[in-house]
C-alpha cells in the first residue's frame, strides 16, 4: 500500500476539512453550570413539540474548533495584509479600538428594552453619533435604523413615497444614471417606482440636457451617487437638484462615496434632500466578510415627519427617551434601533479623529487615487479622463487585444499579493477596474501595487495564457461557478 | 492622525508626482461655492486612553451588571470565549464580501458549513447567510412567498413579534400587500378557526412565529394544514434560535425567517444581529441574500463560491429578489461558532436548562401572580399578569440591579397588567426568587390596600 503523508504542507495550503468530517460522538467543547432548579421532564412540558434528534451537528473539542477556523481564515485575503482596492467598497483600516469599546459589558450586554433610565449610555451615543452624522452630511435629521446601504435607499424611498403621497401623488418613477450600484434600482423596485435609465455624458456626467428632458410630474426623485461611481464628482450637482426641485421632484444621494467628502463638502449645503452613509464604508466599521453594515438616512426638515420611528428626543430634564408618537412615520425598518455595535465604532472611529483627522483623511483618500491613475495611466486604458476623487476606473481595453479581461487581469493580482480592483462595474465602462485605494495606504504599499499592475501589462504582451491561468499561488485555482450554480450543492451531507 | 501612513513629506512628494501643486487642486471639481472652508463642528481629535474612558463611562449608564428578565426577540445567553478570539482574526474581521473565491475559502467555507447545520436545526433543506435580523427575514420571507404563489395579501398572526409586525407592515405598504392580522386565542396561539376565516385566495401567506412573542409553541402542523388547503404557503418566524435545542423545528413550514442572535450573538443593545431564511430546495430561486455552494477548481479540488448570483441585485438590478448587499456575514460567523461548540448534545443541553429555569420561574410566580396561557408548551418566556402595574413592580426591582419582564401594554393594551418574562441558562436561581419576592409583596400591598377600603367603606 502506498504510504501518503496527510499534513506536512504549510498550514495556508492544506486542505482543511469540513467541520463535520472531524465530529465524533462524546467530543464536546462546551460545559454547562450544574442547574439550581430542579430538573424537568421535557416530555411532560412539550408533548409532541419536543425535540429528539439534532440530526448532524458535529460533536468536536474547542482545541479543533480553534484549529478548525483559524485554518480557514488564513485562506482568505483580509485588510490587515495588504492592499485591498475594491473600488466603491472603502477597504479602509478598522481601529481595533473600535473593536474594545463596543465589547464593554455594558454596552454588549445592555437589553434593547431595558428601561430608559438605565439606557442613557447607549441613547447618548445614538444622539452623539447622529449629531456627528448631522454636521458631517449638513442635513437636519437623521435615522440610524437601517442596517446596510441597501436598506437605507430602502429607508429614504419610503420617506420620498411617504412625502409626495402626503402631498397627494406619491408619483410613478425614480431616474437612476446608468452608472449606479445594483443596490439602486433594486430598491426602486422594492418601494413599488418604476426605474427610469439616465444616460451619462461623455465625461461620466449626469447629462444636464437629458435629465431636464425626463424630468417631470411623474418622477418622484433622482438616486445620484457623488463623486460617481466613476470617482468623479458631479460638478452641476446644484443645477441637477434645482431641475429636481423645479418640477417638485426631490434629489437622493447614494453616499458609497462619502469618503470623498468628508470634512471637504456637506451634500446638505449642495442640494441633497436625503442621503444614506454607509458606516462600513467611510466610517470604518469592518466589513467582516459581508457585514454587518450600518446604513443612516440623514434628510433635510422637509422630510423629518416621515423618518422611521421610534426617533431619540431630549426629554424636559435633560434625559434622552425614544420616541413613537410619529403619526406621518414610515414605520419600523427594522426591529429595535439598528446596528447599535456599529454606531459604537463608527462613533469611536470619528472621535478618534476629530475635524483635523477627518479632513485629513479624505485629502489622503483622494491623493492616493490621484497618485494610482497617475501610476497606470498609459499602461492601463482610461476611458474617461476627468478628474479622480477617491477612485479610479480604468478598463481592460488594450490587454482585451490579447485576450486577457479585467477579471484575468485581476485573478493574476492576486499571485502579487494583493486583492484585485472591482470588476466589470460600472457597467458604463466595458471592462471596467475600479480602484480605490483609501487613505489607508502608505507610498510604499501603493508603489508596490502600481508596480504589480505594470508587470501583469507586460505579462499579457509576453505570455497571456499565464496570466488566463491565474491565480497561481493559491489554495485553490479558478473554481467552476458554472457547475456550481447549474446543480446547485449548497450543503454538506453524511456521505458526501 | 494616527491611522494615516503619511509624513507631510511623503504628501508633499504625492503631489509632485501627480503633477498638483497643493491638495486643493485635487478638490477644485467640487465648485468653490460649496467647499467647507472651517472644521467640522464635531469633538475634537482624542487619545485611545480618552476613547476608552468616553465610551466607559457610556457603559457604566447603561445598565452594567444588571441581572435581566427580559427577552422578547433578544436573548441574554452565555456567549464562549472563543467566538470573539476567532471573529477577531483579521482574516474574518476585515475581509470583504468573499466575490474572489480563491482568497475567500475561509470565509466561504464556513459559510456553507452554517448553511448546513441552519438546515439540520430547522429541518428545512437550504439556507442563506443571511439577512439584516429575524423581522426583516420575516418580511423578505413574506414577499417570497408572493412571489412563489403569484399572490397579493398575508394572515399575519397577532402573536408574532409585535416590531416584526411593523416591519412588515412598511415593507408591504408600497407593494399593494394587504394584511390581516389572525388573532391568538386563551392560550395564547393562534386562534385556528378565526385563522381559517381570514385565509382567502389571494393570501400568499400565513406569517406565526414558534415559539410565539408569548413564549408559548405554536401549533404548527395544524396551521400548516389550514395554509396549505388554501394555497397559501405558511412562513414561521423563529425569534429564540435556543428553543431549537429541543422544541421540534416547524418542518412543515415552507420558508423558515429565523433569528439567530440567541447563538453567541451579545444583545448590543438592539444589533446587530443575524437574519436567516431557510426553505425548501424548490423555492432556492426566489430566496434572497447570498449562498455559497459547492464547486470544484480546475484540479477537480473541493472549493466553495458564491451561487445563484442572478437572483441577486448586483446582476439582475430592479428584477432581482431583494435589495439586500451588505448582510450580517461576521455575525453568521459567531453564530457558526456558537453551533459548532454547542454541537449535537449542547444545544440540547443548553435549551433544556431554559426550559427548566423558567419552568421553576412560572410555578414560583404562579404562587403569587397570575400566568396567562397556560395549556400551551412554553420555551423560556412566560407573561405574568399582576394586579399592580408591571412598570411600578419593575421600578423597585430596578433598585437591586434586577431588570423585570417586559410590560405588554405597550403592545397589547388588552393584556393590562401583564408582563412577559424570560429565563436563560444564565437567570439564577436567587434573582429568580428574588423577583418573584417583589411581585408577591405588590400583590400583598394591593390586597392588604384593597381590604382596607373595604373596611373603610364598612364604617
Amino acid at each position: 500500500m502506498k504510504h501518503q503523508t496527510r499534513k506536512a504542507t504549510r498550514h495556508v495550503n492544506q486542505n482543511e476539512g469540513l467541520i463535520f468530517e472531524k465530529s465524533s460522538a462524546g467530543k464536546a467543547a462546551w460545559k454547562l453550570p450544574p442547574l439550581d432548579v430542579p430538573e424537568v421532564d421535557a416530555k411532560a412540558l412539550l408533548g409532541s413539540a419536543e425535540r429528539k434528534d439534532l440530526g448532524n451537528l458535529p460533536e468536536v473539542s474547542e482545541i479543533e474548533i480553534i484549529r478548525h477556523f483559524t485554518r480557514l481564515s488564513t485562506w482568505n485575503y483580509a485588510i490587515d495584509l495588504g492592499m485591498y482596492p475594491l473600488g466603491s467598497c472603502t477597504m479602509k483600516y478598522n481601529p481595533r479600538v473600535n473593536e474594545v469599546v463596543a465589547r464593554l459589558d455594558g454596552l454588549a450586554n445592555g437589553h434593547p428594552y431595558q428601561p430608559e433610565k438605565a439606557s442613557q449610555g447607549a441613547l447618548r451615543i445614538i444622539k452623539t453619533i447622529s449629531d456627528c452624522l448631522l454636521e458631517i452630511t449638513g442635513m437636519d435629521a437623521i435615522t440610524l435604523q437601517p442596517a446596510a446601504g441597501a436598506h437605507g435607499e430602502l429607508t429614504g424611498l419610503l420617506m420620498v413615497r411617504a412625502y409626495h403621497q402626503a402631498k397627494g401623488n406619491p408619483r410613478k418613477k425614480v431616474l437612476i444614471p446608468d452608472s449606479a450600484h445594483g443596490t439602486n434600482p433594486a430598491t426602486a423596485a422594492m418601494v413599488g417606482y418604476s426605474v427610469e435609465n439616465l444616460k451619462s455624458n461623455a465625461q461620466g456626467m449626469v447629462d444636464i440636457a437629458a435629465l431636464t428632458a425626463q424630468m417631470n410630474e411623474d418622477v418622484a426623485v433622482l438616486m445620484l451617487t457623488n463623486p460617481n461611481t466613476l470617482g468623479v464628482f458631479e460638478q452641476d450637482i446644484h443645477r441637477i437638484a434645482d431641475i429636481m426641485h423645479a418640477k417638485g421632484g426631490l434629489l437622493y444621494m447614494d453616499g458609497a462615496n462619502m469618503n470623498a467628502l468628508v470634512g471637504k463638502v456637506r451634500p446638505g449645503d449642495f442640494g441633497v434632500d436625503v442621503m444614506h452613509l454607509n458606516l462600513h464604508k467611510t466610517f470604518s466599521t469592518p466589513h467582516g466578510g459581508g457585514g454587518p453594515g450600518s446604513g443612516p438616512v440623514a434628510v433635510k426638515q422637509i422630510l423629518e415627519p416621515f423618518l422611521p420611528k421610534p426617533v431619540v428626543i431630549t426629554k424636559p430634564d435633560g434625559t434622552l427617551g425614544f420616541e413613537y408618537d410619529r403619526p406621518l412615520s414610515v414605520g419600523r425598518v427594522r426591529s429595535f434601533y439598528g446596528n447599535f455595535g456599529m454606531f459604537i465604532r463608527a462613533l469611536a472611529y470619528i472621535l478618534a479623529n476629530g475635524p483635523d483627522g477627518l479632513r485629513q483623511t479624505t485629502e489622503d483618500a483622494v491623493l492616493n487615487a490621484n497618485y494610482i491613475r497617475k501610476g497606470l495611466e498609459g499602461t492601463y486604458d482610461l476611458p474617461y479622463t476627468t478628474p479622480s476623487m477617491h477612485e479610479v476606473v480604468f478598463s481592460d481595453k488594450i490587454q482585451a487585444k490579447k485576450g486577457v479581461k479585467t477579471m484575468d487581469l485581476a485573478k493574476r493580482l492576486i499571485d502579487y499579493g494583493f486583492h484585485p480592483y472591482t470588476t466589470a462595474f460600472p457597467l458604463i465602462v466595458p471592462g471596467a477596474m475600479m480602484i480605490e485605494p483609501t487613505e489607508s495606504e502608505s507610498t510604499e504599499e501603493m508603489d508596490l501595487f502600481i508596480e504589480a499592475m505594470k508587470s501583469i501589462a507586460e505579462e499579457v504582451e509576453e505570455d497571456p495564457q499565464m496570466v488566463l491561468a491565474a491565480p497561481h499561488t493559491t489554495r485553490v485555482s479558478r473554481l467552476d461557478e458554472t457547475a456550481a450554480a447549474r446543480k446547485p450543492v449548497l450543503r454538506w451531507k453524511p456521505g458526501n | 492622525m494616527r491611522y494615516l501612513p503619511k509624513s507631510p513629506a511623503d504628501r508633499q512628494a504625492l503631489l509632485k508626482a501627480i503633477g498638483a501643486r497643493s491638495i486643493d487642486d485635487l478638490f477644485a471639481p467640487i465648485p468653490a461655492e460649496y467647499r467647507l472652508n472651517r472644521d467640522l463642528k464635531i469633538p475634537r481629535q482624542m487619545a485611545e486612553s480618552e476613547i476608552l474612558d468616553w465610551f466607559r463611562e457610556r457603559s457604566r449608564e447603561n445598565g452594567d451588571g444588571y441581572a435581566t428578565f427580559l427577552g422578547a426577540g433578544a436573548y441574554y445567553h452565555y456567549r464562549p470565549v472563543i467566538i470573539d478570539s476567532l471573529i477577531s482574526r483579521g482574516e474574518f474581521l476585515t475581509a470583504y464580501t468573499p466575490y474572489q473565491a480563491e482568497i475567500s475559502q475561509g470565509t466561504l467555507q464556513s459559510i456553507f458549513e452554517f448553511q448546513t447545520m441552519i438546515c439540520e436545526l430547522t429541518g428545512m433543506e437550504v439556507a442563506n447567510a443571511s439577512m439584516y435580523d429575524g423581522s426583516t427575514a420575516a418580511a423578505e420571507g413574506v414577499m417570497m412567498a408572493a412571489r412563489l404563489t403569484g399572490r397579493r395579501s398575508v394572515v399575519i398572526a397577532r402573536s408574532v413579534h409585535p416590531e416584526y409586525r411593523e416591519v412588515l407592515q412598511t415593507y408591504a405598504w408600497h407593494q399593494g400587500m394587504p394584511l390581516a392580522i389572525a388573532p391568538f386565542g386563551k392560550d395564547g396561539r393562534v386562534d385556528l378557526k378565526a385563522l381559517e376565516q381570514s385565509i382567502t385566495q389571494d393570501t400568499a401567506c400565513v406569517l406565526i412565529q414558534s415559539p410565539n412573542f408569548f413564549g408559548t409553541i405554536e401549533d404548527v402542523n395544524a396551521i400548516a394544514e389550514i395554509a396549505h388547503q388554501h394555497g397559501a404557503m405558511l412562513v414561521v418566524s423563529i425569534a429564540e434560535a435556543v428553543s431549537l435545542g429541543i422544541v421540534e423545528p416547524p418542518r412543515k413550514a415552507d420558508i423558515i425567517a429565523m433569528e439567530a442572535q440567541s447563538f453567541g450573538v451579545p444583545l448590543g443593545f438592539g444589533g446587530p444581529y443575524c437574519g436567516v431564511i431557510a426553505t425548501k430546495e424548490q423555492f432556492v430561486r426566489q430566496m434572497p441574500g447570498r449562498l455559497v455552494g459547492q464547486t470544484t477548481d480546475r484540479n477537480g479540488k473541493r472549493g466553495f463560491v458564491l451561487t445563484l448570483a442572478t437572483r441577486e441585485q448586483h446582476i439582475r438590478r430592479e428584477k432581482a429578489t431583494s435589495n439586500i448587499c451588505t448582510n450580517q456575514a461576521l455575525v453568521a460567523l459567531m453564530v457558526n461558532i456558537f453551533m459548532t461548540i454547542y454541537g449535537k448534545v449542547g444545544l440540547k443541553e443548553l435549551a433544556k436548562q431554559n426550559l427548566a429555569k423558567a419552568a421553576y420561574a412560572a410555578q414560583q410566580f404562579a404562587k403569587h401572580g397570575k400566568i396567562l396561557f397556560e395549556g400551551a408548551p412554553r420555551f423560556n418566556e412566560f407573561v405574568v399578569e399582576t394586579s399592580e402595574d408591571p412598570y411600578a413592580i419593575n421600578s423597585r426591582i430596578l433598585g437591586h440591579k434586577i431588570v423585570g419582564g417586559l410590560p405588554l401594554k405597550k403592545f397589547y393594551p388588552e393584556l393590562g397588567n401583564a408582563a412577559l418574562w424570560c429565563c436563560t441558562e444564565l437567570t439564577t436561581r436567587t434573582a429568580i426568587d428574588t423577583a418573584v419576592g417583589f411581585v408577591a409583596d405588590s400583590e400583598r400591598s394591593v390586597k392588604s390596600a384593597k381590604e382596607e377600603d373595604a373596611q373603610e367603606v364598612a364604617r
